[in-house]
């Protein structure tokens, strides 16, 4: 299964277009897949005769790199270029696992996100989210650059068009600050708009009307209007698009009074955070990512589902150190996690979920268990998040410290191109087990 | 697409006129007691004066209604007198006081008062137009028939956030009106140095929305622009971008020198102060009195002073507003 975009991690095998027994040349048209982007053709690579379909059509989740047919010269093989790597995966494990179980009394239980339900992905959490209070409130609306017709640049509004018609999903023109302004004028007259930036890149378009109109009105008007908006979209690096397509914005909308800021890391975050977020008659900045769109993850299905905003939640707990992160970090620090915990070195994993307002107060009570701490973001790491949480943590828990707390950041550079400098330069599990071995 | 003017176009009534002047002796008499009291050091505030700009906004508003909505910028105080902000909380907000409209916590670049449509004050050159559409938009989707109005000056001609907000407003035929302030500079610099074109008007054309150029200082002209372009926004007729021609007297903001200006270009146009021009045609063609005229201003004066007592004698906002209205009360789950 050939990866058809960087971020793509899987796909449908949705027709076989050569039959078995059939020669094919370098070239030919042997088969299409669906990705939740586009349909796309596949050619083969090499030449020889069709042997044996491995994945038959129709084929639904097929993992990139995935064998689909075997050629009569040779072995089972891809018949398309490679990949470049998916997402930012765990390093390879050390050998030897070295496990000890935690003595009850000293950890706390990994939370649950208490409700029954069933995996799916943060594309389609994040789409239910938004249908749910669609239809819960007339006021609210979706806007941005091919929400409506085309269903969503990353395919988040699939389906919301035909649900809601064109007076709720309202497609916008490459234009940032003019819809972004619209978005704070009709937010005080009365409407909920949910705007969607196609990248959070491209937010810097409107960052006046972001800063200096929404965040800004409630306290300028002396408590008389606000701007309850929600801005979402991908933030942070995808995949093989560089310096200007791939940048945290986490640090930048966190620094400002007046706006709320959400990074989600689950479909379960996604969809009970960013129910919550339209609900806030705050401005909220909700950071969404795109390698993690495609994720499936367990995410309850209660019709009410709804997260609190400002509260963080404990992924995994643990005695020897404290992890905290956000978004795609928490994939990272989990990650590591598991490593660690291969070593004998137990960490608890915190996700933030919340950027601000911060919830401080989980990652002291950690840091109080653990003494330990380390921050993992894929922003940069001079005044980043982790430079915050690492302050109030030594403002609220110095005395517990046993080490200098440690960031695990991007590297300070914008981001390469070049495939093996951008994963040089995007925070990796093993530089977390690194920062983590040299304190315990 | 500019307007023909035509001897067909709408004209003030006799009432209508005097409404429109006293909108501009408000103005007027509220900036005379704002300069003498920063002068008398009673009142500390960066001043951007539109003292000779006051019949835009006048001949503007008397085609509004309460519940229509405008949106201004930093140079603004006439476009909130004329669009009706009572006196007491518009100068206890700029003395920065609590009893302001904004509880002294937006001061005059950032003045809110949604119960006489003024939404939004800016004090980034632009910024405004967006909203204006947004506002409009909303309107527009309730199916009201209000419309809002975006005051701006030529230097936010050249403004991107003005191109897109004309190219969405004319796309989807937005129930809001671009009344652009030509003042002739830009903060310290000249209009011609600054702009490409020789008329903002003229800019309409790319957004295929009808503009036209009008002389800000006369109140007829003024009056049947604003007329026709609000009376076309309300009827689902879209956007219109008026350029009104006009000259600010004190310069950028009160207190620098006006070294930067063409010195015949500022007598020429101080020498058409647009209140003594209105007020000679008023008497002349009996739709004034000299005594009526006097008692108004006398009434007026009167009412600038018991706001600048007002304001002057009210307390500061105490210390708890600080961290007060950054965000709204929490929601419940």
């Amino acid at each position: 299964m050939p990866a058809l975009s960087p971020t793509m991690t899987e796909g449908k095998l949705a027709r076989w277009l050569k039959a078995i027994g059939e020669q094919v040349r370098a070239g030919d048209v042997i088969a299409e897949i669906e990705t939740d982007k586009a349909t796309m053709e596949v050619e083969a690579v090499d030449e020889g005769r069709l042997e044996q379909i491995l994945v038959p059509e129709g084929t639904e989740g097929v993992a990139v790199n995935t064998p689909i047919a075997v050629l009569a010269n040779g072995d089972a093989k891809n018949v398309a270029t490679k990949s470049a790597p998916a997402a930012a995966k765990a390093e390879a494990r050390p050998a030897a696992p070295a496990h000890t179980a935690a003595p009850a009394n000293e950890v706390v239980a990994p939370e649950q996100d208490n409700a029954p339900g069933k995996p799916i992905t943060v594309r389609e959490a994040l789409r239910d989210a938004m249908a749910a209070e669609l239809e819960r409130d007339g006021t609210v609306f979706l806007m941005g650059e091919e929400v409506a017709q085309y269903q969503g640049a990353y395919k988040i509004s699939q389906g919301l068009l035909d649900r809601f018609g064109p007076k709720r999903i309202i497609d916008m023109p490459i234009t940032e600050h003019g819809f972004a302004g619209m978005a704070v004028g009709a937010a005080m007259n009365g409407l909920r708009p949910i705007v969607e930036f196609m990248t959070f890149n491209f937010a810097m378009q409107a960052i006046d009307q972001i800063i200096n109109s929404a965040a800004k009105t409630r306290y300028m008007s002396g408590g008389q209007m606000g701007c309850p908006i929600v801005f979402r979209g991908p933030n942070g690096a995808a995949s093989r698009v560089a310096a200007q397509h791939s940048q945290d914005y986490a640090s930048w909308y966190a620094h400002v009074p007046g706006l709320k800021v959400i990074a989600p890391y689950s479909a379960a975050d996604a969809k009970g955070l960013l129910r919550a977020a339209i609900r806030d008659p705050n401005p909220v900045i909700f950071l969404e990512n795109e390698i993690l769109y495609g994720h499936t993850f367990p995410c309850p299905d209660d019709a009410d589902f709804i997260l609190p905003i400002g509260r963080a939640k404990i992924e995994r707990a643990g005695r020897h150190v404290t992890i905290v992160s956000y978004s795609i970090g928490v994939g990272t620090a989990l990650a590591a996690a598991d490593v660690l915990a291969g070593q004998g070195v137990e960490a608890e994993v915190i996700n933030l979920r919340t950027l601000r307002p911060l919830d401080i107060g989980t990652v002291v009570e950690s840091v109080k268990r653990t003494s330990r701490l380390v921050t993992v973001e894929e922003g940069w790491p001079y005044a980043g998040i982790g430079a915050e949480v690492a302050m109030q943590v030594i403002e609220q828990a110095f005395d517990w410290l046993d080490a200098p707390p440690v960031r695990v950041a991007g590297a300070d550079v914008p981001l390469p191109y070049a495939a093996n400098l951008e994963k040089l330069a995007l925070p990796q599990a093993v530089w977390v087990v690194e920062a983590v071995r040299k304190m315990v | 697409m500019h307007q023909e003017r035509g001897a067909n176009r709408a004209m003030p009534d006799a009432a209508t006129q005097l409404d429109i002047y006293r909108r501009m002796i408000r103005i007027e008499r509220n900036d005379d007691a704002t300069i003498r009291t920063i002068k008398q050091g009673r009142l500390q505030m960066p001043y951007y004066s539109a003292r000779g700009q006051e019949v835009i906004p006048s001949a503007v508003s008397v085609n509004l209604n309460p519940d229509d909505t405008i949106c201004t910028i930093y140079r603004g105080i006439h476009d909130m007198v004329a669009k009706g902000v009572p006196l007491r909380p518009l100068w206890a907000e700029i003395a920065g006081r609590v009893t302001g409209t904004c509880k002294g916590k937006g001061g005059p670049m950032h003045i809110t008062h949604p119960e006489s449509g003024v939404m939004v004050t800016t004090g980034i050159v632009g910024s405004s137009m967006p909203i204006a559409n947004g506002l409009a938009w909303a309107a527009k989707l309730d199916g009201s028939r209000r419309v809002t109005v975006a005051y701006f000056g030529d230097g936010a001609s050249n403004i991107g956030a003005f191109h897109e907000s004309l190219n969405l407003a004319s796309l989807w035929k937005l129930p809001v009106i671009f009344v652009c302030q030509n003042n002739r500079y830009a903060e310290h610099s000249r209009f011609d140095k600054c702009t490409a074109v020789d008329r903002v008007a003229k800019r309409a054309g790319s957004y295929d929305m009808p503009g036209e150029t009008v002389d800000g200082n006369d109140p007829f002209e003024m009056y049947a622009a604003a007329r026709e372009a609000i009376e076309r926004a309300r009827d689902g007729g879209g956007p219109t971008l008026i350029e009104a021609i006009t000259f600010r007297f004190l310069g950028h903001v009160f207190g620098d020198d006006d070294k930067y200006m063409d010195k015949a270009e500022k007598a020429a146009a101080m020498a058409r102060d647009p209140i003594p021009a209105f007020r000679a045609r008023l008497l002349e063609s009996g739709v004034a009195t000299e005594q009526g005229l006097a008692d108004m201003h006398k009434d007026i004066t009167a009412e600038v002073e018991d706001a600048m007592q007002f304001a002057l004698g009210s307390e500061f906002p105490s210390v708890d507003e600080l961290r007060r209205d950054v965000f709204a009360t929490e929601i419940a789950l």
